[in-house]
């Protein structure tokens, strides 16, 4: 792939990933369901029963092992990219909203990258991931003082196997309560 | 392929008590053997002899086959093709004044290694050791006297002097490596940061930890070793001396703290620090801690490596899109693109002289090591190693050999490659996850 058609991908998932964070921003703002948004992107969450009526009150920490949004903790990448994917704006945007219910709450944001390319490079590639997520967290009304960024690079993969699915897997951001 | 099965070492034990007579803070030394494999070969190598040395004192044989190990360092170079012992027949001289020359020249060789191991007392060796070519000319002549536990750096002693004699360029047998090991993946994941011979025999442990470490350097004199250490959570940058555990943080700012590299004089560590926002390259003088800050510039920037003389950085570089390799002033100023072929170039190793330099190169899937050469005028790039995760290269002291780590069967393994990219070797620690090979200085500065 040459240089240019990269600048038109980074460009297009950038407008992408802004447009979507936009709309999920709107979304939470006009009292949609955070739930349904994850429901529907494929989790194991048996139904709204256990999400309650997110939009109606404030989290608090016992939602953070019950609520099927807040479940979530993992943002999964593409290769080589830091732009927060669409289906993983939801996901954010409830974290985020977790940080404004909460503000004694902290996050820390561990960055990973899969374990092609060198390993400080990704080590970079990491931070850019996690501060990706921190920024996207931030622009739903979390605060930047609840939130620290570390970046593992390959070092902490989940699987080992030199395989597109394993790749998949390792390179993520985890959402990690140090407070709650 | 040829395959040179080496036994494990003979006494765990013995290995023990001598770490823990060198090394007070090592935890534990891995005993097991290595397996070491010679891939390809040098058919333009040189034939030569190194006859077996026999012990001829009275105290006790040594472990250490003297010329075995001399022969296999000598191989592994590629430029020699040391003669199969089986070949020699029914000789074997161990003096000059033994050598039967027109059976050596039937035989093809062109020079002959003889020897012999001698007591020394206090349980110590001597090992004799002549170099002659084919026309009775005595190159070498030299006697070693080291205690038992030694004899490996003995042997690696002899082939450095034959080989610096034969090629003119000084030998790197008797050399150190640095290297990580992870065994277990997840939580239940330990790391260590070990050191070893060159050839991957005596490894002993410098660190552990739960948590990753990452990209050991070599400080100049061998005596320390910086590395990436994630035992306080986030990134830090720790110095250690080799011979007493001393340990200090020197870098644990807020994000990235990363890729240490100390300057020629060991005065000046090189490092990646991410606190401006993203990755930059600084230089950090160790007596007073005081940052230069190098690169100036959104994007990563990351893996510095110096310049022989100590005045310029090369490091990896996204600002052009992929990753590549860029030179700067060490002062800071303006950088220079250094690779142009390939997509992505990065973690750059240079040879002492500055005139090579070997990186990991790669597009999507597939990461080789690829040498530029400039020592001929114009550049020149080749490939040593064939893939499809290969990385971390690093230069031996005579640049006449890259290690680098590989992936085989989902775990990391170590290769010695000839710089003519003729002849790989395989070092295969077991029981782990190996990778990021350092290459350490010469034992003994000149």
């Amino acid at each position: 792939m040459n240089m240019t058609s990269r600048v038109l991908i980074t460009a297009i998932l950038c407008v992408t990933a802004a447009a979507c964070s936009k709309k999920v921003k709107e979304n939470t703002d006009t009292g949609a369901t955070v739930g349904n948004d994850t429901t529907s992107s494929g989790t194991t969450s048996s139904g709204m029963g256990n999400t309650g009526p997110v939009s109606a009150g404030a989290y608090g920490p016992g939602d953070l092992d019950t609520d099927a949004c807040l479940r979530q903790r993992v943002v999964y990448f593409d290769f080589d990219q830091d732009a927060l994917k669409p289906e993983f704006q939801a996901i954010v945007a409830c974290h985020a909203k977790y940080l404004r219910d909460r503000p004694s709450a902290r996050m820390t944001l561990e960055g990973n990258a899969d374990e092609r390319g060198s390993r400080e490079y990704n080590m970079g590639l990491g931070e850019r991931r996690a501060n990706a997520v921190s920024s996207s967290v931030q622009a739903n009304g979390g605060s930047g003082t609840q939130i620290t960024v570390v970046s593992y690079g390959e070092e902490q993969p989940t699987c080992t196997e030199s395989t597109e699915d394993c790749w998949g897997r390792n390179r993520r951001v985890e959402i990690v309560y140090t407070a709650k | 392929m040829i395959r040179v099965p080496f036994p494990p070492q003979k006494s765990f034990l013995a290995l023990v008590l001598l770490c823990l007579a060198l090394l007070p803070w090592a935890a534990f030394a891995q005993q097991r053997g290595l397996e070491l494999d010679i891939v390809g070969g040098n058919a333009a190598a040189t034939p030569i002899a190194v006859v077996p040395m026999p012990y001829q004192g009275s105290a006790g044989a040594p472990q250490t086959d003297v010329a075995e190990v001399v022969r296999a360092d000598l191989a592994r170079s590629g430029q020699f093709r040391p003669l199969p012992p089986a070949d020699l027949g029914a000789q074997r001289p161990t003096r000059g004044a033994d050598i039967d020359y027109a059976y050596f020249r039937t035989l093809k060789q062109n020079y002959v290694v003889v020897g012999r191991v001698l007591d020394a007392g206090d349980g110590g060796y001597r090992v004799e050791y002549e170099l002659f070519d084919m026309g009775g000319n005595r190159l070498l002549a030299f006697a070693l006297t080291a205690r038992a536990n030694a004899m490996r750096d003995v042997a690696h002693q002899i082939a450095d002097a034959i080989y610096e004699k034969l090629t003119g360029v000084r030998g790197a047998f008797w050399t150190r490596i640095a290297y990580i090991v992870q065994t277990g993946v997840g939580k239940g994941a330990q790391y260590a940061l070990m050191i070893a011979d060159a050839d991957g025999y005596n490894p002993q442990t410098v660190v552990r930890s739960e948590k990753p470490l990452v990209s050991p350097a070599w400080s100049p004199d061998g005596r320390k070793l910086a590395y990436v250490s994630f035992e306080r959570g986030n990134s830090s940058i720790v110095v250690q001396d080799v011979a007493t555990g001393a340990r200090e943080v020197v870098a644990a700012f807020k994000g990235i703290n990363g890729a240490p590299s100390f300057s020629p004089d060991g005065r000046r560590l090189a490092m990646a620090l991410s606190k401006s926002g993203n990755p930059e390259i600084y230089v950090m003088d160790l007596a007073s801690r005081a940052l230069t800050q190098v690169t100036r510039q959104f994007g990563i920037d990351t893996e510095p490596v110096w310049s022989a003389d100590g005045g310029s950085l090369y490091f990896t570089s996204d600002r052009s899109g992929k990753p590549q390799i860029y030179q700067a002033p060490a002062s800071g100023g303006a950088a220079t693109r250094v690779t142009f072929q390939g997509s992505y170039n990065a973690r750059a190793t240079v040879s002492a002289d500055g005139k090579k330099l070997a990186v990991a190169q790669g597009s999507g899937n597939v990461y080789r090591i690829a040498m530029l050469d400039r020592s001929l005028g114009s550049s020149r790039w080749s490939m040593l190693s064939p893939g499809n995760l290969d990385e971390s290269p690093s230069f031996a002291p005579n640049a006449a050999m890259v290690l680098y780590a590989a992936r085989e069967g989902g775990r990391g393994v170590l290769y010695a490659v000839s710089a003519d990219a003729r002849v790989r070797q395989r070092l295969v620690v077991a029981g782990g996850d190996v990778r990021e090979p350092a290459w350490g200085p010469y034992r003994l500065p000149r």
